[in-house]
């Protein structure tokens, strides 16, 4: 009894692990995401060591497999995060996220002069921008940029 | 371009700017057609802007359209809180093509994705003003029987500065040379810098106008605002610097033009209005010529 307890939070069975997510970011990914309303079993930990990040965050999602464009959204805040398929308890498949072309409804728009700060219900847009391993997003409407530094989520 | 809002610059291509610049210079030969008959174009102001405003309006009329629209937003139905979607839904049942102008950057963009008709920008803040640059545009080719490899001097509020944005921009297309006259403060900003590098195209910064201005084909003026200097002090020391006078053009070549997208204050002295290479009064006809053009290609006319 107690031993299957125990393998109830640390093993999966099947499902998605995301590590590697800095901790200050991993309520953010569980937003994006929307693991807030997620109704199979979630575990997850935050400060936990890491040799690459300090402190690092990790989630773990028993029989969901979010697809890859949705686990692209969450590159934003966290671009070194990595996913590993589970199914019957072993590691089938690993990949990194990739950060997408275009950001939808997720990112808040820096320019407090921009439309989608000033109107209700308009969906926020932008243009995915690398610069030197940074990500900038050039918002679809103003045409402004907001760095990574300041991107914030709705 | 039939049907297509036009809300930035870059949504038009260099083929599409020539279509323009000709079209424009029909309208110029024959400013007065009956072809707009029947259309119904709505200005909708929601910050006053007599003259862009008037250029559109007198563009219409000339051509036997018809204008529906209000000029401020303190006389619309936006004062009692309408939003920005419902106004443009509402009007779109009324109007053929709306010009909008409004004080939020990317307003017109917005309109443009929930507006049934096509949308023209006619300046959403500090963002873009399309036809105004259309009509620097032609302005440039009229005055000088090409875009190509020409020295193009920019003075003024470079950082804040739209039209010169938008003007840096379109010019990119046909191997300019640039140079930029502000104060420090005003500088063109990086960005604009880092695409000209990626193009491959020179430019140049001064913080004075000077005798450099002889190899000049273009002077493009902007006013410089009090409001953009933190230290009202720095301003008072600047705002003479950056005068053009009659005496300064002197030894410059004779095709050079100056331009200014109006209204001037003190920037160029009055003194310069006489000379042939003074440009802006006719630039601003040239903008009734080129909303001409564009309405009539976005409405399937021309
Ligand atoms: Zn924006």
């Amino acid at each position: 009894m107690e031993e299957k307890k125990i393998k109830q939070v640390n093993a999966l069975e099947s499902g998605t692990v995301i590590d590697h997510i800095p901790s200050e970011v991993l309520f953010k990914v569980i937003n994006i995401l929307g693991l807030e309303k997620i109704e199979t079993n979630m575990t997850f930990g935050m400060n936990l060591e890491s040799k690459r990040l300090g402190k690092k965050g990790i989630i773990k999602i028993s029989a969901r497999f979010p697809d890859d464009k949705d686990l692209n959204k969450i590159a934003l805040v966290a671009p070194d995060a990595k996913i590993n398929i589970i199914r019957d308890y072993k590691v089938v498949e690993k990949k990194s996220v990739q950060v997408p072309e275009k950001v939808v409804g997720i990112a808040k728009c820096m320019n407090p002069k921009c439309v989608t700060n000033v109107e209700t219900n308009v969906v926020t847009k932008f243009n995915v921008l690398k610069n030197n391993g940074h990500i900038d997003l050039k918002c679809h409407f103003c045409e402004k940029i907001t760095d990574q530094q300041n991107i914030e989520i709705n | 371009m039939k049907n297509k809002s036009l809300i930035s610059i870059s949504d038009y291509s260099r083929d599409d700017y020539m279509e323009i610049i000709e079209l424009a210079d029909h309208f110029e030969k024959n400013p007065v057609q009956k072809i707009m008959e029947g259309k119904v174009v709505a200005t909708l102001f929601f910050e006053p802007s007599t003259r862009t405003r008037l250029s559109f309006e007198s563009a219409v009329n000339k051509l036997g359209g018809k204008v529906i629209g209000f000029t401020d937003a303190a006389s619309s139905s936006v004062k009692k809180g309408e939003s920005l979607k419902d106004t443009i839904l509402t009007v779109a049942q009324y109007a053929d093509l709306i010009v909008m102008r409004h004080p939020v950057e990317g307003s017109a963009r917005y309109a443009s994705e929930v507006s049934t008709v096509p949308v023209i920008n006619a300046g959403d803040g500090a963002n873009q003003h399309p036809t105004q640059c259309l009509l620097d545009l032609y302005s440039i080719y009229k005055t000088q029987g090409t875009l190509e490899n020409l020295n193009i001097f920019l003075v003024g509020d470079l950082k804040y500065g739209r039209t010169v944005h938008s003007l840096l921009q379109a010019m990119s297309n046909y191997n300019p040379t640039f140079n930029f006259v502000s104060p420090k403060q005003l500088q063109m900003p990086n960005e604009y810098k880092l695409q000209l590098d990626e193009l491959g195209i020179n430019y140049y910064e001064h913080e004075e106008m000077k005798e450099n201005i002889k190899h000049a084909d273009i002077i493009y003026v902007t006013r410089i605002q009090k409001e953009r200097f933190s230290d009202p002090m720095d301003y008072e020391k600047l705002k003479n610097s950056y005068i053009l006078k009659n005496k300064m053009l002197k030894d410059t070549k004779e095709n050079l033009r100056i331009l200014h997208p109006l209204p001037r204050v003190n920037e160029i002295h009055v003194d310069v209005d006489d000379n042939e290479k003074a440009y802006y009064f006719p630039q601003a006809l040239n903008g009734v010529f080129t909303r001409q053009a564009i309405m009539t290609k976005i409405l399937g006319l021309k």
